[in-house]
């Protein structure tokens, strides 16, 4: 090979400013290796156009400034990777919080309609009671009127006497069952420490025979009482007498009294 | 010491290496880019960018493919010309009309003619004709092939050859002078 002519083709020019192909940059390379001159030549060219480039050159910015780079570039390669891992974590949390307040909202709302439930069952309880105790009242007054409308019974009005004129009673008498329903409706509220007494009365001999006591006067909403009468009454008193009863009637506190006609 | 055992040991990630190499060439790259990006804070920055890539794929360099130079000079061409592609640049230096960088660089040359580490441009290009300019800025600055300069430049293929080659043996006269 020609050196001087190889060298004059201007292909080491060429060369250096890495416009040649890959084999072309391999022959030049092996030629530059073989032949000192050529080698020569391509550092004289390179030398030449590191002087053009540097002549155009506004200056660096040092290798400080590099090294700082690869101290940073060192410390951050993973940091990339986990700032995107922090942007889907930011994301995962954000879908977490709204997820949890979802389920807060819906376990409040699910425990109001709890609290609720409990609140109208209580009330339903309350409804069942009353309805309850309304049949019961209900019962316990078709008995009593069942009762009064006996064919046995005999109904005697006791009128008031002279202590307390504007009182009142009634006694329905069933002599078949031996017993004596007094209404008590129109008699005033016994004082305390004072009970009335019910007596069957023989007129003949005024033998007076206590029935028995009207407690629970104000208690009772129906104000009838059932008393057992086995005697063969003529007539029926009603006394005010103190609290537990007595062994004969105060006269004197005679509220009502009334013959039985029949 | 010798270019080839530098290059060896900065391929090894031998720091002390690759600072000889960025004293070595860091300057005449930041040139090439300045003359293609007309900016001279942007083409610092692109050449550490450069030089940073250079470092970080070491590896990549084979001695049977070029000159080292010549390989960073790829590198950094290649970044210069994406950098000026890139919409960022074109609309914030649509003003900046210099085809070749003799245009540019002479303010550059009035300014730091005494330096003494830099040749002065004007004295690299004295007796150059116009073509020797453009040839060797569109062969060693822009990147372009022999064939894509005969096509810009409308001459001869063989001619861009020659040319290239008396355009060079001037500078190194110059580079002498």
């Amino acid at each position: 090979m020609n050196i001087k002519e190889y060298i004059a083709s201007g292909i080491l020019e060429l060369y250096v400013a890495g416009t040649l192909s890959n084999l072309e940059n391999l022959e030049v390379y092996l030629n530059s290796e073989k032949y000192p001159e050529v080698k020569n030549e391509i550092e004289a060219i390179e030398a030449s156009v590191l002087s053009l480039s540097k002549s155009v050159s506004p200056g660096t910015k040092g290798f400080d400034d590099i090294q700082n780079r690869i101290a940073s570039a060192g410390e951050t390669t993973t940091e990339p990777v986990a700032n995107k891992v922090s942007w889907t974590a930011y994301l995962g949390w954000a879908v977490s919080l709204i997820f949890m307040a979802g389920l807060i909202w819906l376990y409040q709302q699910n425990s109001q309609l709890i609290s609720n439930i409990e609140m109208v069952s209580i009330e339903n309880i309350t409804l069942e009671q009353q309805i309850a105790d309304s049949e019961i009242s209900l019962e316990k007054k078709e008995d009593l009127l069942n009762t009064i409308r006996d064919r046995n019974i005999t109904v005697i009005a006791l009128g008031g006497q002279t202590v307390s004129p504007t009182s009142y009673a009634k006694a329905y008498w069933n002599k078949h069952e031996k017993k004596v329903f007094i209404d008590t409706k129109g008699l005033p509220e016994p004082p305390d420490g004072f009970v009335y007494q019910v007596w069957s009365l023989k007129m003949d001999m005024l033998t007076p025979t206590s029935l028995g006591l009207l407690t629970d006067l104000i208690e009772d909403e129906n104000k009838i009482f059932t008393l057992t009468n086995p005697n063969e009454s003529e007539a029926f008193g009603i006394t005010l007498e103190p609290a537990g009863g007595s062994e004969t009637p105060n006269l004197e506190k005679l509220y009502t009294l009334g013959m039985a006609t029949s | 010491m010798d270019l080839e055992v530098i290059v060896q040991q900065f391929q090894k990630k031998d720091t002390a290496a690759f600072e000889k190499l960025y004293q070595m060439y860091s300057g005449n790259i930041c040139g090439v880019i300045n003359t293609i990006v007309k900016d001279t804070d942007v083409a610092e920055e692109i050449c550490q960018v450069v030089f940073m890539e250079v470092w970080n794929n070491s590896e990549l360099y084979n001695v049977s493919q070029g000159r080292f130079f010549t390989w960073i000079l790829n590198i950094a061409r290649n970044a210069a010309i994406d950098k000026i592609r890139s919409k960022s640049h074109k609309t914030s230096k649509v003003n900046l009309s210099a085809d070749y960088f003799v245009g540019i660089l002479e303010s550059k040359e009035d300014s730091e003619s005494g330096k003494e580490d830099t040749m002065g441009f004007k004295k690299l290009l004295v007796n150059l004709k116009e073509k020797c300019v453009e040839i060797i800025e569109l062969l060693y600055f822009k990147g372009l092939t022999q064939k894509e300069v005969s096509i810009e430049l409308d001459i001869p293929l063989g001619t861009v050859k020659t040319w290239n080659r008396s355009c060079i043996s001037q500078i190194r006269t110059n580079v002498t002078l």
